[in-house]
């Protein structure tokens, strides 16, 4: 700084970042060189997920299709735009539908639900792709099997939380979807009533596994899609699969770079 | 203590004698309650998890549950009208209660396809799903549609009182040969 002439622009600079506001929060100098570059991402909680260098190849569009980077992308958006929706959304029997219907036609910037349902598929999609990437790549071969795992796992959840939220708008179409989806857990081993095994599981006469304490009864909160379910979706589908599928992120995330770092041949 | 030291300091290479458990012998010594204590500590630390994890798994199933009971009462049989499918229970108890020549039969409305709820059409004399068009006589046997099977019947009784007793929480199917058995149907 020193050595270079001082320009209007400098001097501003200079008094900027000479303030104990702008050095409290930014420990190191700008970055003007390989060294503090480098720096800037390793002090930074946001930007230290991303590694501080990466192979050429990471950043060629033909080898990633930006796909896992979209799919989070679109995560975020689902995160914004769902948390607006909560403002106006009740997830009772006698609100839900008409909630819907308002944000669509009484709320400012009626779009917002649009938004999300768009981003919810768009998601689901890119996931798919991601995936299909993925694997023509070849980059689920060791040292990377143990993160395609966590992939599969967010597929998984990716598709939950698409399934969850089909039913909150509470019309006929998300209610015998939901009605049709959810009977696949009649079916479940030993924790289904009509499952292989669940007959095996009683105490005396009394049948353990009835439709009132099945697995699908512990996922709609009764015997058929009702107020129970809906809430029960709700949450699921607001806080608890989001926190899952966070937390499963940074570990996907992370690994990307300890297993050799983004699509390239090890 | 000291006599572990004193043996360590003058042997040199000799290995560490095992120290001796302070006090009277039989006495409660800083040993044994550690030997008890440690694994009761770990026992109960591990069912305290367990039996937490148990109630956590226990508050998804409420007692009270706000939605119609399995059993119900339906009133007298000369309510019923011979040769009718009776529709008046079907929204809040999801049954149709059939009556033909010889008596009454009580057919659950959830279409064995997957479960969607059936239409009861008299004009063409068929029950028919909206979902993916499944069609059941009156019977319950199923004749068009990807359902698989013919609907399954409720328990069907006579109660102390003279009225029809219905529990859908006792199934007959017809694919069991269960229509043959006393309950699926109601003499008049």
């Amino acid at each position: 700084m020193a050595t270079t002439p001082k320009t209007l622009i400098g001097r501003a600079q200079e008094l900027v970042t000479s303030t104990q506001v702008w050095k409290s929060v930014f420990r190191n100098r700008l970055p003007d060189d390989r060294r503090s570059r480098a720096l800037v991402v390793l002090s930074n909680v946001f930007l230290h997920l991303h590694p501080v260098r990466i192979h050429k190849s990471g950043i060629r569009v033909k080898f990633t299709w930006c796909m896992g980077g979209l799919t989070f992308f679109f995560f975020l958006v689902l995160t914004f735009t769902g948390l607006l929706l909560m403002f106006y959304y009740r997830p009772t029997v006698a609100y839900a539908y008409m909630d819907i219907v308002d944000l669509a036609e009484q709320v400012p910037l009626g779009i917002m639900r649009e938004l999300h349902r768009w981003s919810g598929h768009a998601m689901v999609i890119t996931v798919w792709l991601h995936m299909l990437r993925v694997f023509l790549t070849g980059s689920y071969k060791p040292p990377r099997e143990f993160n395609w795992s966590v992939g599969v796992l967010l597929l998984v959840l990716t598709l939950l939380l698409s399934f969850t939220g089909y039913l909150l708008p509470w019309d006929q179409l998300a209610i015998w979807a939901i009605t049709v989806g959810s009977n696949m857990a009649r079916a479940t081993p030993l924790l289904g009533h009509e499952g292989p095994g669940s007959a095996l599981l009683t105490l005396g006469d009394v049948p353990l596994i009835t439709s009132g304490s099945d697995a699908r009864f512990a996922l709609l909160g009764g015997r058929f899609v009702g107020e129970g379910a809906l809430l029960r979706f709700y949450v699921l589908h607001c806080v608890g699969i989001p926190l899952v599928a966070a937390i499963l992120m940074a570990v996907h995330f992370w690994r990307v770079r300890k297993d050799g770092g983004i699509s390239r041949p090890l | 203590m000291t006599d572990a030291k004193v043996d360590a300091s003058s042997g040199g290479a000799a290995p560490p004698t095992t120290p001796v458990p302070s006090g009277k012998p039989g006495a409660f010594s800083r040993r044994t309650f550690m030997r008890w204590s440690i694994p009761t500590g770990w026992t109960a630390f591990t069912a305290a998890c367990v039996s937490g994890l148990v109630a956590t798994g226990r508050f998804m199933f409420p007692n009270v549950l706000f939605e119609p009971p399995q059993s119900f009462k339906a009133g007298r049989p000369d309510e019923y009208n011979v040769g009718e499918v009776d529709t008046r229970w079907v929204d809040s108890y999801g049954v149709w209660i059939v009556r033909d020549q010889t008596g009454f039969y009580a057919l659950i409305a959830t279409c064995t396809h997957l479960g969607c709820t059936p239409n009861w059409l008299a004009t063409e004399n068929k029950f028919k799903c909206p979902c993916h068009g499944s069609g059941f006589y009156r019977t319950g046997v199923n004749f068009e549609g990807p359902a698989p099977r013919p609907l399954e019947r409720a328990r069907i009784v006579l109660a102390d009182d003279g009225q029809i007793l219905i529990d859908k929480s006792v199934k007959y199917q017809q694919e069991k040969g269960d229509w043959e058995k006393p309950g699926s149907f109601l003499r008049a």
